[in-house]
């Protein structure tokens, strides 16, 4: 059972452990709370975007346990003693991942809102299939709708990350 | 958007998951990877006052061959899950490319074959197959547990036998003399989309005769449904593509499907013609794919 104390109102907030980006961040949430909620309003991690919030376009995208998921469709709850990665878990520091630097070569970008979720996608994509076809690539992206419809220099810029890390 | 309030549980087993149940009665539902019952409280469809999280059941996470018994699946076994397997792509891969078209990379990473299941939407991937490979499906509640056919749990659109108490627990798919099986869906888009269409076959083929067929249909009807006049009809016949063809008339004949905003009834009819046809061909001459 997960464990909760019951604040003044009478409202129960539950304990929630989880390592997100590397660090082990324990919080109280209301059940009610979402992923995406908990990391942008909790944590200030606010690269993850809110798009629909109903699991279709992909902005909220974070890996749990390495997948991709929605964050829009997780409770916090549901992630105690799971592992979380956001955007801004996938540079190195200063150093940016080789998927970010082709996204910048490639122009693989307009407006930007969708990236936050191209770049996890595609780096989740990388990290179980390291030479991806383009129709892989087009798969794994499926769920991420780009509304400036920029999806030629996106699959370049995957595709192109998957050669540079091959070397 | 944000949720309203409710009461959160994350029992530990099985027992205890239906004993909520039991307590809560109607004001309660299941949550396992959310993907349906969020976007429902989202669009306040629903407001359950109680959501069992069923998290904790790791019995629930497995795929697995059990001699004389079958492939067994986990209720909490995703789509990607079922997608990925090695098992299942070396047995019946019919059942796990059905699950790899199902929606997009994210929602498979969370959306179950429990909750596929359980929510009966008409349209759902994974029942026709399942039942056209004789799936049976296991129930559990605070008196005990009952095994059943698949297509027999689905009782109209988002209804089922399940009673309050009730959850899946696995799906079993039988050894099987079916030589092959195959599922083809139609879509609006390549990914993302409900299926307009979705047929699935079984076959047991021997010395280009047919000795047994099962045919499920989804999306055409208030249920997945059996093509039984189609099965017949192939049992015993000889491979030809004029068999086939009338097949796939036949099948269409057996639909009843709706006019709503992806299709009409008539364009449903026909795709379920071409697709019985198609799909069948494959099964015979590709074995589970």
């Amino acid at each position: 059972m997960s464990n909760f104390i019951v604040d003044k109102s009478g409202i129960k907030r539950y304990l929630v452990s989880v390592k997100i980006n590397g660090s082990e961040y324990t919080r109280v949430v209301k059940a009610n709370t979402l992923l995406v909620n908990f990391l942008r309003e909790d944590l200030d991690l606010i690269g993850t975007k809110k798009g629909c919030e109903l699991g279709d376009c992909g902005c909220c995208t974070v890996m749990l346990d390495g997948k991709p998921v929605n964050s829009c469709l997780v409770l916090a709850v549901d992630v105690d003693g799971r592992e979380v990665t956001t955007i801004e878990g996938i540079a190195n520091g200063e150093e940016l991942d080789i998927v970010q630097e082709k996204f910048i070569e490639h122009a693989a970008y307009q407006c930007g809102y969708c990236t936050s979720g191209m770049i996890i996608s595609s780096r989740a994509l990388l990290n179980e299939n390291p030479s991806p076809t383009e129709h892989e690539v087009r798969e794994a992206i499926a769920g991420n709708l780009c509304r400036c419809t920029g999806y030629v220099n996106i699959v370049e810029a995957v595709l192109a990350a998957a050669e540079a890390e091959k070397k | 958007m944000y949720l309203p309030d409710f009461e959160y549980y994350a029992p530990e087993s099985i027992a205890e998951t239906c004993q909520l149940l039991s307590q809560f009665g109607p004001r309660a539902k299941v949550i396992a990877g959310g993907s349906d019952i969020i976007v429902k409280m989202k669009k306040e469809v629903l407001a359950p006052e109680v959501l069992v999280s069923i998290k904790n059941l790791a019995e629930l996470k497995k795929i697995e061959y059990v001699p004389g018994k079958g492939v067994v699946v986990g209720a909490r076994v995703t789509h990607n899950d079922l997608y990925k397997s090695k098992l299942l792509a070396e047995k019946y891969a019919s059942v796990s490319n059905a699950a790899g078209q199902m929606a997009d990379n994210q929602v498979r990473n969370i959306g179950t074959l429990g909750g596929n299941i359980s929510n009966a939407v008409p349209s759902a991937d994974l029942p026709p197959i399942f039942i056209a490979l004789n799936a049976t499906v296991k129930l559990e509640g605070v008196n005990g547990e009952r095994t059943m056919p698949l297509e027999d749990l689905f009782t109209g659109p988002g209804k089922t036998v399940l009673a309050q108490d009730e959850i899946i627990t696995e799906v079993v798919i039988p050894d099987q003399k079916m030589t092959g099986s195959n599922y083809i869906k139609f879509g609006l888009r390549k990914s993302g989309a409900l299926a307009v269409v979705g047929v699935a076959v079984a076959v047991e083929v021997e010395n280009n005769v047919i000795k047994d067929a099962r045919v499920a249909l989804g999306a055409v009807a208030a249920t997945p449904v059996r093509a039984k006049k189609t099965e017949e009809f192939l049992k015993g016949k000889t491979v030809t593509d004029e068999l086939l063809a009338e097949a796939g008339v036949i099948a269409s004949g057996e639909c009843k499907p709706i006019s709503d905003i992806r299709a009409s009834a008539e364009y449903r009819t026909d795709l379920v013609r071409v697709f019985t046809k198609r799909a069948l061909r494959k099964a015979i001459d590709e074995g589970h794919v």
